[in-house]
């Protein structure tokens, strides 16, 4: 019990994605400007995250692992994201119109985001089981959804602050995302996993 | 050389499974379009400008159909207003000139150096944000002016203007939630003013 407590804790503050291993960047910049948007992506993401590393781990498992083609990881991974985001989007798309209005155009994005893959990829360097691969991903999208909601918050604030003309909009943005990681070092050696 | 066929066997296997499922999936969980997005796009003008804050006419179609307002779309007019609001069933209000919601606050700037001290404005002044004496220069206590014009007419020298205020860090606040905001029943007594203070 405590070890899955320290995963949750590892993945969501001192290895946090997003400001200590700089995965899933893109994102991060990319829908951080709106807050509402932000918290769409965050629950898109935390959805095909935990989804897509009980998938990649199932796969590398059952299916690489018996006939020895470990080496293919990457390329089997990529499939199986894209695979499950699609799926998600159509299951979601039917079963719950209010949810896909809420996640909308953040699901067909997630293909994209390399922490999905990062965690898939290191699920299997770290030697996760099931359980620990299930709540690696669910952590990693937990952290990233953390920073992402923190981040576009101060964003939205710092868009009517006085910013120096040359500094304004993504300029500014990179320097609080770069000083929101320095933040996230005093967490370093926390927890040790 | 049984390897390279075994990984390439391996990946074709996985992508067939994978696109069984897709397919399944697919005609499983299968959704008629949207009738009444078909409805407002066709309304819509397709000039594809993007002025309505959509990138094309048919994102704006879908944003109508999720409550957005009928009165952004510059190139289609009041008569694409007028058609829309035939269609949902709305008023039809006046198209949002200048898109991008005109929540400017405005405040009087009394040009100091012009001013000939005639006390016409502070008599004006509904909230007494004018501060001066007869022949003493006047000037306006930023915080207390609403904005509402009503000094710029009576001073002779004609040295008031009407200055656009932006948000600033200071006078930045959250969004009222969409709920309350977006209903006319306005609870909250302070939200029903206008927000002109500070």
């Amino acid at each position: 019990m405590t070890e899955y407590l320290l995963i949750l804790v590892s993945t969501i503050l001192v290895n946090n994605f997003v400001l200590v291993q700089f995965l899933g960047l893109c994102p991060f910049m990319g829908v951080s400007g709106k807050l509402e948007t932000s918290i769409g992506m965050a629950m898109a993401t935390t959805f095909v995250l935990t989804l897509s590393s009980l998938c990649s781990y199932l796969t590398f498992t059952y299916i690489l692992q018996p006939f020895g083609l470990e080496y293919l990881q990457t390329i089997s991974f990529i499939l199986v994201i894209a695979v499950v985001v699609q799926f998600t989007e159509m299951v979601v798309r039917k079963t719950s119109p209010l949810l896909y209005r809420v996640l909308g155009i953040f699901l067909p994005l997630i293909t994209t985001n390399c922490a999905v893959l990062g965690v898939a990829l290191q699920n299997i360097s770290k030697q996760n089981g099931f359980v620990e691969s299930i709540l690696y991903g669910f952590g990693a999208a937990v952290g990233f959804s953390f920073v992402l909601i923190l981040f576009s918050a101060m964003r939205e604030r710092i868009n009517v602050a006085d910013v120096p003309v040359v500094f304004k909009g993504s300029a500014i943005g990179m320097i609080t995302a770069g000083l929101m990681a320095l933040a996230f070092m005093g967490f370093t050696a926390l927890v040790q996993i | 050389m049984l390897t390279v066929l075994l990984a390439i066997g391996v990946l074709v296997l996985l992508s067939l499974i994978f696109g069984a499922i897709l397919g399944y999936a697919n005609v499983r969980f299968h959704v008629e379009g949207d009738p009444i997005v078909e409805q407002i796009d066709a309304l819509l003008p397709q000039t594809q400008c993007g002025q309505c804050g959509h990138p094309g006419c048919r994102p704006y179609a879908e944003a109508i159909a999720n409550g957005e307002a009928i009165n952004h779309c510059p190139p289609g007019g009041q008569a694409t207003i007028q058609a829309l609001a035939d269609l949902l069933d709305v008023e039809a209000i006046p198209l949002d000139g200048d898109h991008g919601e005109e929540t400017a606050t405005k405040v009087a700037v009394i040009r100091e150096d012009e001013c000939i001290g005639c006390t016409k404005c502070i008599q004006a002044c509904p909230v007494d944000a004018i501060l001066g004496a007869a022949k003493q220069m006047h000037t306006v206590i930023a915080d207390e002016c609403t904005g509402c014009d009503l000094c710029v007419e009576p001073c002779p020298v004609d040295c008031i203007d009407m200055v656009e205020v932006g948000v600033t860090a200071k006078t930045w606040s959250w969004d009222k939630p969409q709920g309350i905001a977006a209903s006319s029943l306005n609870i909250i007594v302070t939200d029903r003013q206008s927000e002109v203070a500070h």
